[in-house]
């Protein structure tokens, strides 16, 4: 049992961390504030890096990587805050042709039981970019065609990296998945976004921690009252808690007589996106008035944060599962 | 990351199982937590029993009589004991975990030959005088005075929060041999007999009725300089060598309770018809989820001991979320019963049942208040994660 990240991983991590730093600096990200398309060619940089084929077998034109490794590259992917529907995208790899290449982004949704006389829309995100939308419910996975799906675009959207269209309802498809496929599925794409809204939760804290290093005030710096430094303490403890069950989930996935997989999945997605929207939230705070601005990029984590949690589904169900399987 | 177990782990894991199997049954009834004297015949009896099959102190140095057993080991070992229901360490806390790992590294031949066989085979047991009731978080401003006189200290002072003081035979002593205001540069550590004159116990009740520990009043108590471990003056650097024996395993067996006490807790919803509550739904999964989580950190937290073999401070960040995680798990619980969990004494069910479960719950509830404040305050953890991990500076 080694538990750290092993060399290969570190590497990986390393080399994620690198191409996000050159092709995906802040003021590029943001760049993109109000897009209606993907940025094509990021997307393809990083299709080409492997980082949707990557669990794919070599002869299937993957690296044969595990979920573990997923994970590292997602979580580096969440720190630089990459937008598009890379967590589906990777997750839909082996089920949908074109994703692993890149060339079908892929969007999810999740089907519930409807409930009568709901009337909310429903809102999802790159719509125009995608070459596939998968809809997941317990029994099984539909494919929809991106025309067939025929969504309303919805201009000011609460994440300016993350364009909306709105749907009346969830879609129907063809069924490309039964029972299994879709628990797969449906696992896998928790454990990566999970990891994503690590990367997202730990780069909060580091900017929370720098900023309170720096930022003076009473003649001192303000990380030194506790009322801040707790709060970064906090934070650290959300970042860290969140990876070691985001990691346990994946290594889960990848080792399965360890445990049960489906269950750290979803305590994984729930904790790791509780940490990314706490972070967000605490990191603005620690930013103070700068914090509330345009110009510190905190709110576009927190926005992400509450994008991404949406499509996860509520607290209530993520917790449910682990409940019911704990 | 590799969550699966070397066959050299597993085959360790093994025959400590088998022997578990085997001497767990025979052992009798837990003694009542108010039976101070039938607590501590129980535990050291069953550190008896470990030592005599080779399984005392698995991670002391080899020098100190122990197997300088491997951190995953350390972490197999206590799952495994959990896994069988073994008894808990118990009285030889202070001794297993805190004094003989510090004799074991900072004493004298001599000292460890005298002190360390007795601890693991459970023949002496020992308490804590660290803490003063002017000296809680800062320990530092100690002040228990202790005082040069030939070959022997003088010592007077008084201590706080000793457990298991009315049954230890030993104690291991933080005194104020430097100046005044000498802080961390005038601390000598003393093994102290507990049968010398001038020690008064007076037990402290806590909040939940039960007396785990004491004050301790020093009056001119003689310790013969033999008994100092480290050199004078030197007893906090003496001290802090205990905790680089922690690898991360510290709360191993607690956690794991917590785990079938979440179950507990689920099945006890069910019996009480509250399962399809969603609220209850959401809060048990949460705290699953929590759970879940921190074994996932211990077992980062021991991969990372067992490569650096140093502890990381990992054991902080676990420290504060699973104290508080105790206190919301145990709330949970006492919820569920209602106004059935007002009571000490157990209650029967109304339906035939049997007994409702309130005794535990409401001993778990008051209980954990004391994790959140014994071994570093939360508050104090928080300042310890964000100035020794974040790198935040003192306020």
């Amino acid at each position: 049992m080694d538990f750290e990240l092993s060399d290969d991983e570190r590497s990986l991590a390393d080399g994620m961390r690198r191409l996000c730093e050159g092709r995906f600096p802040m003021e590029r990200v943001r760049a993109g504030e109000g897009r209606r398309a993907l940025d094509t060619e990021g997307w393809s940089a990083l299709a080409e890096a492997g980082v949707f084929s990557l669990r794919l077998a070599d002869e299937e034109g993957g690296a044969d990587l595990g979920t573990a490794a997923a994970a590292v590259v997602f979580e580096e992917l969440g720190r630089a805050l990459v937008p598009g529907p890379l967590a589906a995208t990777h997750a839909a790899a082996g089920l949908v042709k074109g994703a692993a290449t890149g060339d079908r982004p892929v969007g999810l949704l999740r089907r519930t039981p409807p409930v009568p006389g709901d009337p909310r829309p429903v809102l999802v995100g790159d719509l125009g970019s995608l070459g596939a939308l998968l809809v997941v419910a317990d029994d099984g996975v539909e494919l929809v065609e991106p025309d067939a799906v025929g969504g309303a675009p919805v201009e000011g959207g609460l994440d300016p990296l993350t364009p909306l269209w709105r749907l009346e309802a969830v879609p129907r498809g063809t069924p490309v998945g039964d029972g299994p496929v879709a628990e797969a599925l449906w696992r896998d794409f928790l454990v990566v976004e999970a990891a994503f809204l690590v990367g997202m939760a730990a780069v909060t804290s580091e900017m929370a921690v720098g900023y309170a290093k720096v930022r003076r005030q009473f003649d001192r710096p303000i990380g030194s009252f506790q009322a801040v430094k707790h709060m970064c303490a906090d934070m650290l403890v959300r970042a860290e808690t969140a990876r070691a069950a985001v990691h346990a989930a994946a290594v889960t996935v990848d080792q399965p007589d360890v445990g049960d997989a489906v269950r750290a999945a979803h305590g994984a997605a729930l904790l790791a996106a509780q940490a990314a929207e706490a972070n967000a939230r605490a990191c603005i705070q620690v930013h103070g008035g700068m914090g509330f601005t345009w110009e510190v990029p905190a709110h576009l984590y927190l926005k992400r944060a509450i994008v991404l949690w949406r499509a996860l589904g509520p607290a209530t169900r993520l917790a449910d599962v682990v409940a019911e399987r704990f | 990351m590799d969550l699966r177990y070397t066959d050299a782990e597993e085959a360790f894991r093994a025959e400590l199982r088998a022997w578990l199997a085997e001497v767990v049954p025979t052992l009798g009834p837990r003694p009542a937590l108010t039976d101070w004297p039938a607590r501590r015949a129980y535990d050291t009896s069953w550190q008896g029993m470990l030592y005599d099959a080779g399984y005392a102190g698995i991670d002391w140095p080899v020098e100190g009589g122990g197997r300088g057993a491997s951190p995953v080991e350390q972490l197999v070992y206590l799952e495994e004991l959990e896994r069988a229901h073994a008894p808990y360490v118990g009285v030889n806390f202070v001794g297993l975990l805190h004094a003989g790992p510090t004799i074991a590294v900072e004493g004298t031949p001599e000292q460890r030959a005298r002190f360390l066989p007795p601890i693991l085979k459970g023949e002496q047991v020992w308490c804590q005088g660290f803490s003063e009731p002017d000296a809680g978080s800062d320990l530092a401003a100690l002040r228990t005075r202790a005082v040069r006189d030939g070959d022997e200290y003088v010592v007077t002072g008084s201590k706080i929060w000793t457990s298991h003081a009315e049954v230890a035979d030993l104690c291991e002593l933080l005194v104020r041999t430097g100046e005044e205001g000498s802080r961390h540069s005038g601390i000598t550590w003393l093994a102290m007999e507990m049968d010398r004159p001038g020690i008064e116990i007076r037990p402290l009740e806590t909040i939940g009725r039960s007396t785990e520990f004491a004050e301790l009043f020093l009056d001119g108590v003689r310790v013969p300089v033999g008994n100092r471990v480290g050199e004078e003056n030197d007893g906090w650097r003496v001290t802090m060598v205990t905790l680089s024996f922690e690898r991360g395993t510290a709360f191993v067996g607690e956690l794991l309770q917590s785990m079938e006490e979440l179950r507990r807790i689920r099945s006890l919803a069910r019996r009480v018809g509250l399962w399809d509550d969603p609220e209850v739904r959401h809060r048990t999964g949460q705290l699953g989820a929590e759970l879940d989580a921190l074994w996932a950190l211990t077992r980062r937290n021991v991969s990372q001991a067992a490569r650096t073999g140093v502890p990381g401070l990992g054991g902080s960040v676990f420290k504060l979320a699973f104290s508080e995680l105790r206190q919301r798990l145990a709330t949970l619980g006492l919820e569920l019963l209602g106004s059935a969990g007002l009571a000490w004494d157990e209650l029967e069910a109304t339906d035939g049942s049997g007994p409702i479960g309130n005794t535990r719950l409401l001993e778990q509830w008051i209980g954990s208040f004391s994790r959140t404040i014994a071994a570093g305050t939360s508050q104090i953890q928080r300042n310890i994660v964000a100035e020794r991990i974040l790198g935040l500076p003192k306020g």
